[in-house]
This record gives C-alpha cells, sequence and structure tokens, in this order.
C-alpha cells in the first residue's frame, strides 16, 4: 500500500469517526501521509471499543501509547496519543485525546488492548495522567517514591536539589551507617 | 502416611529473582509468589536502567540526539540509529540516496544477526546448554569486527544520518563481509546441530510459554515474537524502508506460539538476514551516500569544512545554532528492529530540538507480557519465558 493509498483510506476512517461522533471529534489533521484525530476525552473508551470491535476497521493492535505536555502552548494542556494499526487490513489512525491539567484523568483501555497496560502506567509515571479503570496503576519507571513527574515540561532537566542529595540515597546511607553500628556492613 | 499429609501445612512462598541475575539478560527484577513449583504470581519490576533518553532528546537536537539512541537496544545500536534517521527523515521530508539506503539496510541486517546471535547464546546458556555459547559468540566477534572496520565503533555505532550514512563503504568491508555471508549458513546449521533435536532442548521448549495469535496481537507484540504465533507481521514487509523493497526475503512464522516456534523463527531469520545482505551487496548502487538537502541537517565532512566556505559555514551553524528548523507536525514512524517494531513519535513545534520524542521499544512491550506467559507454569519455566520474549533492558527502560 503506497501512501497516498494509505492516506486516504485513513482520512476515510477519520471522516466517519466525525459523522458518528461529531460532538467528540474536535480536529482532523494530516501530515505527511499519517492522519491524527484530536478527541474530547469523556468518550474515548466507547470510541475506541467502536474502533477495535468494528471488523471493516479492526484497529487489532495497540502500536503505542505516551503522552505530550503542551504547557503553556494550548489548553487543555496534555495529550494522550494512540497510535492504532490493523494488522488485517494494514491502516493506520492516530487518536489524540486532550486531558486537563486541573482533572488529569482519562478512561483506561486496558480492557481492550492488554498492551496498554504498561504503557499507561508509563504515562502516569511520566506526566501524571491517571488512567480510571486501570487494573494495577504504579509508577513504572522511577522509584516509587518519587516526587514528580520528569516528562513534564516544567519538570527540570538537572536537578533543582543542588548539593543536597535524593532522599532515597540519604536513607540508604543513614541506614548502612546503622547497620555499622551492628557490625553488619 | 495419611495422617501426616493432613498435618502437612502449606503456604505460598515469595521468592524474588533479580535485579542481578544472569538469566534476566540485563537488571530484571521479578517478584515469584510460588505454591510449590508453580508460580501464582509474577511481578516484573523495571527502571533501573532508566536514564530518561526521552526528556534528554528535548534538550537536543536532531542531530545531538542521535548518539542517545545506540543506547537503547546496544546489541544492535545499527538498526536503533537506522530507526531514528528514518524518523528524522520522514519528519524533514527527505529521503537518502540509494546507495545510503542499501548501506543501511545492510548493516541494520547485520546487528540483527549479531543481536539474535547473542539472544541464541544467552537463551540457550539459560536452559542448559553451554556450548551453543560459545558457538554463538564465535560470529557475534566477527560481526562486530565488521562493525569497527566500517566505523570505528563496535557497539555505540552511530553510523547512519539523516539523509544517509555517515561514511562511505570500503571495497575491503564489502569483500570481508561477502566472505562472512559465504561462511554464516554453515554456522547456523552448526548451532541448529547441536541443540534442534536435542532432547533436553525439546522437552524445555515445547509447549511452553504458550500464546495464541489474537493474544499476541491484543499485547502489541511484534518481531519474531509475535511471529512464532502464526501472525506474519512485519514492517518491513508491511511498509517497506529503504531498500526493503528491493530485496527478497521471507518472512518465517511460527504455528503454535510457544518458546519453540519462537527460537524456529529466530533461527530461520538467521538465513533470511543472511539473504538479505547478500543481495544488498550484488545491488548496491554507486552515487551519493549523503542526500543534496541534508547539510542543513548533519554536519558537512571533515575534508570540505577545511576546504569549501559553504561546508565552513553549515558546520558553524549546526555546531552554535543546531539543525534548521523542523516543519510543524508530529510523525510516527516505525522500523523492524531485531527485537520487534520499533517506533518514534515525534512532535514538532517547528524549531531544531524535538519537542517530544516518543521510543516505543520492543522490550518494553515484551517484558509486558512476561507474567501472562508465567503465571500458572513450573518456576524453571520462568526462565526460559524470560529467554524467549528476547529483551534487552536498555531499551525496556529507556
Amino acid at each position: 500500500m503506497d501512501q497516498t493509498e494509505a492516506k486516504l483510506i485513513a482520512q476515510a476512517i477519520a471522516e466517519g469517526l466525525k459523522e458518528r461522533y461529531p460532538e467528540e471529534v474536535k480536529e482532523i489533521r494530516e501530515f505527511r501521509g499519517q492522519v491524527s484525530v484530536l478527541l474530547r476525552k469523556d468518550r474515548v473508551k466507547e470510541i475506541m471499543e467502536y474502533l477495535h470491535d468494528t471488523s471493516e476497521l479492526c484497529f487489532s493492535y495497540l502500536r503505542d501509547l505516551c503522552g505530550v505536555d503542551y504547557l503553556g502552548r494550548k489548553t487543555p494542556r496534555f495529550e494522550v496519543v494512540y497510535q492504532l494499526y490493523s494488522v488485517s487490513h494494514r491502516h493506520m489512525l492516530r487518536i489524540r485525546a486532550e486531558v486537563p491539567e486541573e482533572d488529569p484523568v482519562i478512561d483506561s483501555v486496558v480492557s481492550i488492548w492488554d498492551g496498554a497496560n504498561w504503557h499507561e502506567r508509563e504515562c502516569y509515571d511520566m506526566f501524571g495522567i491517571e488512567f480510571r479503570g486501570h487494573p494495577d496503576l504504579r509508577r513504572i519507571l522511577m522509584p516509587e517514591d518519587w516526587e514528580g513527574h520528569p516528562l513534564r515540561r516544567d519538570y527540570p532537566l538537572k536537578s533543582d536539589l543542588g548539593e543536597k542529595e535524593w532522599k532515597g540515597f540519604t536513607e540508604t546511607l543513614e541506614l548502612s551507617e546503622k547497620n555499622k553500628a551492628y557490625g553488619l556492613d | 502416611m495419611d495422617r501426616g499429609k493432613a498435618e502437612l501445612q502449606t503456604r505460598e512462598l515469595t521468592i524474588n529473582m533479580g535485579p542481578q541475575h544472569p538469566a534476566t539478560h540485563g537488571v530484571l527484577r521479578l517478584v515469584l509468589d510460588l505454591d510449590g513449583e508453580t508460580v501464582v504470581k509474577c511481578t516484573p519490576y523495571i527502571g533501573y536502567l532508566h536514564r530518561g533518553v526521552e526528556k534528554l532528546a528535548e534538550n537536543r537536537t536532531y542531530l545531538t540526539a542521535l548518539p542517545l539512541t545506540d543506547r537503547f537496544d546496544y546489541i544492535a545500536a545499527m538498526a536503533n540509529n537506522q530507526g531514528y534517521c528514518l524518523a528524522v527523515e520522514r519528519l524533514f521530508g527527505i529521503e537518502a540516496p540509494e546507495r545510503a539506503q542499501y548501506i543501511r539496510t545492510m548493516v541494520a541486517e547485520m546487528s540483527r544477526i549479531s543481536s539474535h546471535i547473542l539472544w541464541l547464546g544467552t537463551h540457550a546458556l539459560d536452559i542448559g546448554a553451554m556450548t551453543v555459547f560459545l558457538y554463538a559468540f564465535r560470529e557475534r566477534e566477527w560481526i562486530l569486527d565488521l562493525f569497527e572496520m566500517l566505523c570505528g565503533a563496535r557497539l555505540t555505532t552511530s553510523y547512519a544520518r539523516a539523509g544517509g550514512v555517515r561514511n562511505d563503504v570500503s571495497q575491503e568491508f564489502l569483500d570481508s563481509l561477502y566472505k562472512f555471508t559465504d561462511e554464516f549458513p554453515k554456522r547456523v546449521e552448526e548451532y541448529e546441530t547441536l541443540i534442534d533435536q536435542n532432547r533436553i532442548w525439546l522437552k524445555r521448549t515445547k509447549g511452553i510459554g504458550v500464546i495464541e495469535a489474537d493474544e499476541a496481537v491484543n499485547w502489541g507484540l511484534s518481531g519474531p515474537t509475535l511471529r512464532g504465533s502464526g501472525v506474519a507481521y512485519d514492517v518491513r514487509k508491511y511498509a517497506p524502508y529503504d531498500a526493503y523493497g528491493n530485496v527478497e526475503f521471507d518472512v518465517p512464522v511460527g504455528k503454535t506460539g510457544d518458546v519453540y516456534d519462537r527460537y524456529r523463527c529466530r533461527m530461520e531469520e538467521f538465513r533470511q538476514s543472511n539473504r538479505i545482505i547478500r543481495q544488498c551487496i550484488e545491488k548496491l548502487p554507486r552515487g551519493p551516500i549523503m542526500a543534496p538537502d541534508a547539510p542543513k541537517l548533519t554536519l558537512p565532512p571533515k575534508d570540505n569544512v577545511l576546504k569549501s566556505m559553504e561546508s565552513m559555514i553549515h558546520h558553524f551553524i549546526l555546531i552554535t545554532k543546531g539543525p534548521i528548523a523542523a516543519p510543524e507536525g508530529e510523525i510516527y514512524s516505525a522500523i523492524e528492529a531485531p527485537k520487534g517494531e520499533l517506533g518514534f513519535y515525534f512532535v514538532s513545534d517547528g524549531t531544531g530540538r524535538p519537542y517530544r520524542m516518543r521510543v516505543r521499544a520492543p522490550s518494553f512491550v515484551h517484558a509486558s507480557v512476561i507474567p501472562r506467559l508465567c503465571e500458572g507454569s513450573l518456576v524453571a519455566d520462568v526462565i526460559a519465558n524470560i529467554g524467549t520474549v528476547d529483551i534487552v533492558l536498555g531499551e525496556c527502560d529507556r
């Protein structure tokens, strides 16, 4: 399938989605042959179920799920981006759902794609977006007592602790000092 | 005896495996709840190798973020470089010249062989076949030497560039590589003689870690881990990039989706990769190795910087200001890396730095399926299951 054909198919799917959910679809954008649909977040799970279950669409494969932070560039601040693919029909579509800063909660899609589980956990870890209905929403890459969400734009690249050490590290040091007293190096 | 049984109390045992464990292939930690020898619950903990590559890339230019990609799947850096460069090229709307495309395809297939060799050696070692490991590392060394000959580095290659490759291949390199492709299929047969019909190997791999096709797709598995379940999804065939559209190769698929079928898929991929490399050498066209509009993206050759005014200006601007602004937009670009689908999602805000770089790492997805494979199986099979999904934690944690 060449690029123009793929674009036309994706555009047709996006238009169909807009017709079906006129209230939800905010924008359809195309760049370099890839089509992305911007959604309100409220009925995102229902729309995903439709995309997954309808046999002529059959988006059975969730390639990727990630967050994007548009701090100071637009409101709502966050977007959760789903890269959908159909292995049987070979078409792809990108869904972007807007998530506001005040209420960073969106429905989980783990019940549709098992593979979304860890992606959503990572998104929660990195952006602080909560996924409602996720079976096991914990931090995944950062330590569980980590403060802040590293991929937010207002999170500093370099630590603002200065000379201070990270809490977890100081605790470890203290513990090892304490253990020395018992002869347990 | 009956009385003894009634009085015998059993309880579940929670054990910790890793993060420093030779069979976890890096720093993966599993907490296993065991009922006798059966795994009731398996909880992976990752992140020990998290370096914040996505955050780092946001603060770098498209040019200087490239070396970060070497450190994802450090066994197959060439493929990561290729994936990154393709994504940047697609974002900027440029295309590498044909010669560069063939070279990139060739080195990516070399890295596939090297990655699969490492997988085979360690997987077999985990299950108890020591000899294969020693045989496999002999060929891996050969490939790494070839990489060294090509670009000076064995692991962190940073060889591909957005718009082409860093330097051209020498005739000497091509000759050595061709000799390798002559020899390699025989070596694959050697590996197979060692384990293919081995009764212990068969007992430990057949019917273990079974995942059906639909479920594998639903989990988002990719690469040989998915194809072992009989789904022929391969980005090289579904959306050909670089020279994959011009070479002939087959995509091996399994049937049952167990550890053995995934093993067979990778063994067959050795041969297919070898075939692709041979075709690339034979068909390698003459011509430039860098796209004409790439100088705005990539440092010009050092010789030209010293001789030509224009190159010097480009060099100066690139170092001081970073590459020209990327067009505003977003792009998802995927390649078939040795472990599976490696995707890059760029959001560009129209500056010289990526606003957001997301890496869809196959190992991350594959690590998430380990509990599904392990729960309900024997504790000894945990090792086989970790090996069969072929993860590397550098890529998993990024």
